[in-house]
């Protein structure tokens, strides 16, 4: 499905992943006035090119960390650091997907993965690399179409595509399954892992589907309730692709939920 | 979501019309076209039939130019399978061709011929080709007064509107100064600002521009406004983590964003200029088609009102059109996401 010449063009901007250093990182939000802690001096050190998914409860402050390793708002306390460097604002190394694919609908599939080329001042000399991202999630044919005539599916691998375009070093993904049927969902997750595989960017994946942090990432971190606090640092030491049946992730999986306080159920 | 439903099955039932005469088809598809040439053959009749109460010149040529538009129906109307898209066109239009012809032929009668309506204040339709045709110079040279006075205007107040929208819309500083002064001085009529307009600017073209400007401005800048402030935050977190600068996420998120807010303010705008137009021109400019309506009442000259009447709402209408065709070339990409 995959153009061999679209991987080449890709792969000679191929930049390896970037390692993350969040240091005693402390986060709170004000709602009317009083102060809600989110995030609890929270430390996590991440290699370069690891696939690390945070799990954890709805609502405890995961999306929050993730919005601060982008850069889209600064830690209450604690610093954050991208290979030795302190983050303080975004930056193009480090993209996020959100949740909802966020696609600009006044602008064509292709404008919407050219838009961080373009906001870099760098479009016109690199055209080309927005191809190559379209044929990379496979939506070359779409290039005309608008938003609102892709399905879910389709319109998340813009999104992806979207971020692929700028060679992050770290590729932030704030559940971006999570709205997919279960059939794409599947597909989809395949992908992710060949094209972590692929690039080497380094992966932080935000999930509360225990299941499909097992089968993406190397590293699983639990988080306890709301103020986020680490709970356990797991690591999946299995090859890819991985069996979703393998007793092995199984057994991780009761663990997490054990730790998630769901093991009455399992 | 369709459902089936017992007039589809009559509308669909080809089996039970295929053994129908050809004739009840084609009488249904051809009948509005030809009582429409028959409703405008009665108009040519009324013209022609009777003596005119009054002295009007045109109702000779009248006459012949209804019977010319009745016989281009009948015609148009049975020959319209070779036609192609005009034929089609032509019978879609057919019912209002009827009620036209009918209208026009019940104006004729009750005006110019039996003077059922009190006269000098109901003119036939003769006396309103008359005007056309024998003051046009003078009809002409309003119009493009009046195009000059709103086009300039217009593009004054939407420019700066648009641009105060947007302004007071991203920066809050901008929003702290200029907003309490939009809220005091908005909801004003800019026909209010009328009497000190007129001798506070040096010309009383200078003042209308002045005055269509602020009618224009005010809805082109709320909307502006609140279609800028109401851009979700999440399309401001994708660009600037694509590495977007301030300019970017004015320019190319805030600004494409906001613009279907934009047209609403642009549509209302166009809407309360024209009133302020024509009473600008009523009141102190001495041109256009406000100024025409006026002098025309002022010489009890009714037939002149009424056509100029007619050329200010197919100005209005046109340009309201034109607006929206703009507006579908611009939000193309609204297509399918809302109710076009």
């Amino acid at each position: 499905m995959v153009a061999a010449t679209a991987l080449a063009e890709i792969d000679a901007h191929l930049a390896a992943g970037a390692a993350l250093d969040i240091e005693q990182v402390s986060h709170a939000f004000d709602i009317d006035g009083a102060e809600v802690p989110v995030l609890s001096d929270v430390s996590i050190s991440v290699e370069p090119g690891e696939f690390v998914a945070l799990l954890g409860p709805s609502g405890c402050g995961k999306s929050t960390l993730l919005r601060l390793v982008a850069g889209l708002d600064k830690p209450r306390s604690g610093t954050l650091r991208e290979d030795e460097a302190r983050i303080t604002r975004p930056y193009p190394s480090r993209v996020v997907v959100f949740q909802d694919p966020t696609l600009f609908p006044w602008r064509t599939v292709w404008d919407n993965v050219a838009l961080g080329l373009e906001a870099q001042g760098i479009l016109k000399s690199q055209r080309h690399r927005v191809d190559a991202a379209l044929d990379l999630v496979g939506l070359a044919s779409f290039r005309n179409a608008y938003p609102h005539q892709l399905s879910g599916g389709m319109a998340q691998r813009v999104a992806l595509a979207r971020a692929l375009v700028n060679d992050p070093k770290i590729l932030i993904l704030d559940e971006p399954l999570g709205k997919l049927d279960s059939l794409t969902r599947i597909t989809m997750q395949a992908e992710l892992v060949s094209l972590w595989q692929r690039k080497g960017f380094t992966t932080l994946l935000v999930t509360h589907d225990a299941e499909e942090a097992l089968v993406l990432a190397n590293r699983v971190i639990v988080f306890s309730d709301r103020p986020a606090r680490v709970k356990a640092d797991i690591r999946v030491d299995r090859p890819y692709p991985r069996h979703r049946g393998d007793p092995y992730l199984a057994d991780l999986r009761r663990q997490i939920l054990g730790l998630l306080g769901l093991d009455a159920t399992w | 979501m369709s459902t089936y439903s017992l007039s589809d099955g009559l509308a669909s039932g080809a089996p039970r019309l295929s053994r129908a005469p050809l004739l009840t088809s084609w009488v249904r598809e051809s009948g509005v076209g030809i009582l429409a040439s028959v409703a405008w053959i009665a108009f040519g009749l009324s013209c022609l039939w009777w003596e005119d109460v009054g002295d009007w010149s045109r109702t000779h040529s009248l006459g012949i130019a209804a019977f010319v538009i009745a016989a281009v129906a009948l015609f148009g109307t049975v020959g319209a399978d070779y036609l192609g898209s005009a034929g089609r066109a032509l019978r879609q239009r057919a019912p209002w061709l009827v009620v036209l012809g009918v209208v026009l032929t019940l104006w004729e009668v009750a005006t110019a011929k039996f003077a059922w309506l009190p006269l000098p204040f109901f003119p036939p339709p003769q006396s309103i080709i008359e005007v056309y045709t024998d003051d046009l110079p003078k009809l002409l040279d309003s119009v493009l007064a009046s195009v000059k006075l709103q086009l300039g205007g217009y593009l004054i107040g939407a420019t700066v509107g648009f641009l105060t929208g947007v302004s007071i819309g991203w920066s809050r500083a901008v929003g702290y100064w200029v907003h309490p002064v939009l809220r005091f001085i908005g909801p004003l009529p800019a026909t209010a600002w009328l009497p000190i307009a007129f001798f506070t600017f040096p010309s009383s073209w200078s003042a209308s521009t002045f005055l269509i400007a602020l009618a224009t401005g005010f809805p082109v800048t709320v909307l502006t406004w609140s279609g800028v402030a109401s851009v979700s935050n999440a399309y401001y977190d994708v660009a600037r983590t694509l590495g977007a600068k301030p300019s970017f996420l004015v320019l190319k998120v805030a600004i494409p964003a906001a613009l279907p807010h934009v047209f609403v303010g642009l549509f209302m705008g166009l809407g309360s200029s024209f009133a302020v137009l024509v009473v600008a021109e009523m009141i102190g400019v001495k041109a256009g088609l406000g100024w025409y309506l006026q002098w025309a009442q002022g010489w009890a000259a009714y037939a002149n009102m009424y056509a100029a009447l007619i050329v200010m709402s197919l100005l209005c209408s046109g340009a309201i059109t034109l607006l929206f065709s703009i507006r579908d070339r611009l939000l193309v990409w609204q297509k399918g996401t809302v109710k076009w």
